[in-house]
């Protein structure tokens, strides 16, 4: 399910429907209020956050509701999280071997210059 | 930050921005730029630092040159192995290598990024290294860690990390 979390940020209008309910629970027509987009459009993509687990809808009263759930988020960062230490671990070894070939090159340049003297 | 201490590790930053095809890797190092692009370009070294450590990392292929090819093994400690292949479009001396990637081991063939390493020298002698890997898609690129590979690899790290502090 991790990759429809991309797919539902990857909108930027979900975006924007997203960081709206981060600050506020809102109705349906109190969402739409905030886009130029069509009511229905809106719906959309609530629908589809909802889908991903990144919206909590539910009817109260005559309302329909709306609340993000921005835990599901951290899977991406988690996603990302984990390829960033792929790389650093791979670069620490890229690291030491760096410092021990300028080391060595420094330690043959002084006996070459030794050398010469 | 005056003076850099020796043992502060440099960052390796992740730009992975939402919806998008194309990755970044950010790292810079405490090497001239001539010796970072060597380290790229010369198999020993390249195998070196490539693979998990502990994990056999070879290769078969070695070509960085226009219009080379390249292909790497990693033997596991099961015995298992794990292949990449691509072709190297352009390797321009300490600028930049351009080339494609691909991971033998997915159910389905044909899912290649084409990566670019940019070298930029910096001031006392260190190098930025920015790799800019392209997918074919959003679900590619957001998938490729839950790939069997990615998961083996961090693995591997995790079960070699243990084994070196016992050996330290």
């Amino acid at each position: 399910m991790r990759r429809d979390v991309f797919q539902a940020i990857a909108d930027p209008n979900r975006r924007a429907i997203l960081s709206l309910l981060a600050r506020q629970r809102l109705t349906l027509n109190g969402v739409a209020e905030h886009f130029s987009i069509s009511r229905p459009a809106v719906s959309k993509h609530i629908k589809i956050l909802a889908e991903c687990g990144l919206v909590y809808v539910h009817q109260q009263g005559r309302e329909r509701y709306c609340e993000a759930r921005p835990d599901k988020l951290n899977e991406v960062s988690d996603w990302v999280e984990q390829y960033r230490q792929l790389w650093e671990q791979r670069f620490d070894r890229l690291d030491a071997l760096l410092q021990d070939i300028q080391k060595e090159e420094k330690k043959n340049g002084n006996k070459k210059r030794a050398s010469k003297k | 930050m005056a003076t850099k201490n020796a043992q502060a590790k440099n960052k390796t930053i992740i730009k992975a921005e939402p919806g998008k095809q194309e990755l970044f890797i950010i790292r810079e190092f405490e090497a001239p730029r001539e010796l970072v692009f060597k380290a790229y370009t010369d198999e020993k070294i390249y195998a070196q630092w490539l693979g998990p450590n502990g994990l056999e990392t070879w290769f078969e292929v070695f070509e960085p040159v226009n219009g080379g090819k390249y292909k790497f093994v990693q033997k596991d400690k099961e015995g298992n192995q794990f292949s990449f292949h691509g072709v190297t479009h352009e390797v321009l001396q300490n600028e930049r290598i351009i080339g494609t990637f691909e991971f033998d081991g997915l159910p389905e063939a044909g899912h290649v990024t084409l990566e670019t390493t940019r070298f930029e020298a910096l001031l006392g002698n260190r190098t930025r290294v920015t790799s800019q890997s392209i997918f074919q898609s959003v679900s590619d690129r957001d998938g490729m860690v839950q790939s069997g590979m990615e998961h083996g690899v961090v693995e591997g790290y995790e079960r070699l990390d243990e084994i070196l502090k016992t050996l330290k």
